[in-house]
């Protein structure tokens, strides 16, 4: 019976149905960081257990990183304390971690498809929402809490229950400015921040088809905001030209038996879906978030929404969210005046999104009143951008280069906003008091776009300063 | 606020497990036979917490995960939203509740484990709402902490209920799947399987996971990449 690659790789893994009707499911990579995983192996020791598949658990550090001065110890206790505890659980279990200054140190969803152990059909787990990420390759991949990552550690195992799965049919082409951070954000805005939840999306379409991994992982990434926890895109031959040649990819002949198995777990033509949207790409326009979570999003020539005229229950959520925003309904969205510009998180921090606003930076300045920051995903993407002078054109703009962390996304190491300030940011959550101010405001959008902003210093279509340097 | 103590509401729930704090980390639990961990009604006062979309960045801020254990996490729970005046969980009217009432979506977000933990050692022994994030959900339950959901005019009526009269039991009854106050009774809803756990006082899985490991390890000799292809 045809089928898609959800029901495929939750059979490949399916151990048993438990007694409450759960399933248990094999996870085949478990990726480990510092903040959820602490009390999971403090759990392990107070019953005694050990780590099943140490072979199969990898770790690296990336939410409290300093991004600016890393020697150790940290100038962060607290962080430091973090740090250790990670590399002494790493030790004594024999699980390799991939620390700051190893040259392969980064945001766990950025590192774990650069080393090639991101691959399709596979199931992964994280103690971290945006591990729908590694879903661009093909695999299911889903956030757990910290309880699940002491079971996956001890079984490598989960009692999951399995989830419907709606296509997200992308049709088109992207114009111009428009990029697949544009893509999700509208995804989002038209299904809503709980319309994924029972879901896993999967997206296709001639779009996704044409898309590089860097924009699936993307796309995958902001799975969760919709309600979805997993997100994955069918591997083809993208996905295997990607893998190729990555450290723990298969090699040789092994490698041509893995690309056979890979496209065999991809949904077939016929398979069924338990629902279906069709979305087309040429109607998507440079996106931005205006209120408090990712689904509060507009074009960037659209205006916010006045809650008048909105039904009541909608009307409320629009109130609190331009109350917290300081933000009068019916104004415009562009011209919104920025404090910081922040490029970076496991969303928008690979190189090509790096390329994208230095094609906009380059030559030009940010506004004296905003700080400008750019931070790799990971210290390979970093090495990479500056192997192309990537880090001379953002410094020549005023921009600060920084080393690879998770940094402003969600403000667990020094990098914070402060007070009410409004934040250009190519991160994920525009939550309340999410990038480290309890009163900062977060305008969501992608990186040219935050780019466009830093320069302007304030919100503006990106469009024109490309269709600009395209006619220089 | 947010002083951690146990409610004398939880100490009313039935079976709430108390021996130990899920996540605890001063050695090895007291050993606790299963009837211990089952949970099948739960009863106490309510704290209605209004609003969708509720996420764990707001339930507990990032900056006080920078921490190695789950311990006086209870302190910083809605540390930002509660400086708002009139915030439930800054209302002493509420103190000593265990059933938490919310609205849709409550938990979205971050997967962050120490949203429910800090929830529960606050005092809460279940909530009520209208929907939950999926990885909220699972982190509950596995904490011993049932989410149920109600329908809207469910949700909307207990609310209205325990800001009219903050000392109203609410009875949560996992079993006969209701949630009960004021002599009127709602209809709730619980996925079979957590419910399945609850009532079993089956959810820690890691025992039931660890059950038969030869069959996990067949799995993985059957995986072409676990194999090496």
């Amino acid at each position: 019976m045809p089928s898609t690659l959800f029901s495929k790789v939750w059979d490949a893994h399916a151990v048993r149905r438990l007694p409450n009707g759960q399933t248990q499911l094999f996870v085949g990579l478990h990726l480990v960081h510092e903040v959820t995983s602490p009390q999971a192996f403090d759990m392990l020791r107070a019953r005694g257990w050990t780590v099943r598949a140490p072979d199969r658990t990898f770790a690296t550090v990336d939410h409290i990183v300093p991004t600016a001065d890393q020697r150790r110890p940290f100038a962060d206790r607290m962080a430091e304390d973090m740090m250790s505890a990670l590399e002494r659980n790493c030790r004594e279990h024999g699980i390799p971690l991939f620390g700051p200054g190893s040259g392969h140190q980064g945001i766990v969803h950025v590192i774990g498809p650069e080393q090639g152990l991101t691959q399709p059909g596979m199931t992964i787990a994280c103690g971290d929402s945006h591990t729908s990420t590694h879903g661009a390759f093909g695999a299911i991949a889903f956030g757990i809490g910290t309880s699940q990552v002491r079971d996956v550690l001890a079984s490598q195992t989960l009692a999951l229950d399995p989830l419907k799965v709606r296509r997200i049919r992308v049709e088109g082409q992207l114009a111009p400015g428009v990029y697949a951070k544009d893509v999700i954000l509208d995804v989002i805005r038209r299904l809503g921040v709980k319309g994924g939840v029972g879901y896993a999306y999967e997206y296709g379409g001639s779009t996704l088809a044409a898309m590089s991994m860097d924009e699936r992982m993307t796309i995958c990434n902001m799975s969760i905001e919709g309600g979805a926890r997993v997100g994955y895109v069918n591997p083809d031959e993208t996905t295997f030209a990607y893998l190729e040649g990555r450290p723990y990819a298969p090699k040789g002949e092994a490698f041509a038996r893995a690309r056979a198995w890979w496209a065999s777990m991809a949904s077939d033509p016929a398979a069924r879906y338990d629902d279906e949207v069709v979305i087309d790409a040429g109607g998507i326009k440079p996106t931005v978030t205006w209120g408090i979570n990712p689904g509060q999003a507009l074009a960037v020539d659209e205006r916010v929404p006045a809650p008048e005229g909105l039904h009541e229950a909608e009307r409320e959520s629009v109130r609190e969210a331009l109350d917290f925003m300081g933000f009068r309904g019916g104004a415009p969205i562009a011209g919104t005046r920025i404090d910081v510009a922040f490029i970076g998180s496991c969303t928008n921090a690979r190189l090509s999104d790096l390329r994208e606003a230095a094609r906009i930076v380059r030559g030009a300045r940010v506004r004296p009143h905003v700080k400008a920051l750019v931070v790799p995903g990971s210290e390979s993407v970093g090495r990479a951008a500056e192997a192309e002078g990537l880090d001379q054109v953002f410094r020549e703009a005023g921009f600060e280069w920084r080393a690879a962390g998770c940094s402003m996304c969600l403000a667990m190491n020094p990098d914070r906003l402060e007070g009410r300030q409004i934040c250009a940011s190519s991160s994920n959550r525009n939550f309340k008091g999410r990038q480290g101010s309890p009163t900062g405001r977060t305008l969501l959008m992608s990186p040219a776009m935050v780019a466009a902003a830093a320069i302007a210093g304030e919100v503006t279509d990106v469009r024109p300063i490309l269709r600009a340097k395209g006619e220089q | 606020m947010g002083d951690g103590q146990e409610s004398e509401g939880a100490e009313r729930g039935v079976g709430a497990p108390r021996a130990t704090e899920p996540g605890g980390v001063q050695g090895a639990p007291p050993i606790q036979t299963m009837s211990d961990r089952q949970i099948v009604r739960v009863a106490g006062r309510g704290l209605p917490l209004r609003g969708d979309n509720i996420d764990t960045d707001r339930i507990i801020p990032a900056r006080y995960l920078r921490a190695i254990t789950f311990e006086g996490l209870e302190a910083h729970l809605f540390e930002d939203d509660r400086q708002a005046p009139g915030h439930p969980f800054a209302n002493p009217a509420y103190r000593g509740a265990s059933v938490l009432l919310t609205n849709a979506n409550f938990g979205c977000g971050s997967s962050r484990e120490h949203a429910p933990q800090a929830i529960r050692r606050w005092g809460i022994r279940a909530v009520v709402g209208q929907s939950f994030s999926e990885i909220f959900f699972g982190n509950s339950v596995a904490l011993g902490l049932p989410c149920v959901t109600a329908s809207a005019e469910g949700v909307g009526a207990l609310m209205d209920l325990v800001e009219r009269d903050p000392a109203a039991e609410i009875m949560v009854d996992l079993d006969g799947l209701t949630v009960t106050a004021a002599g009127r009774a709602h209809p709730i809803a619980l996925a079979p399987g957590a419910r399945d756990a609850f009532l079993s006082g089956q959810w820690d899985a890691t025992g039931l996971l660890l059950d038969r490991y030869e069959e996990v390890e067949a799995v993985g000799r059957r995986l072409p990449y676990v194999r090496g292809f």
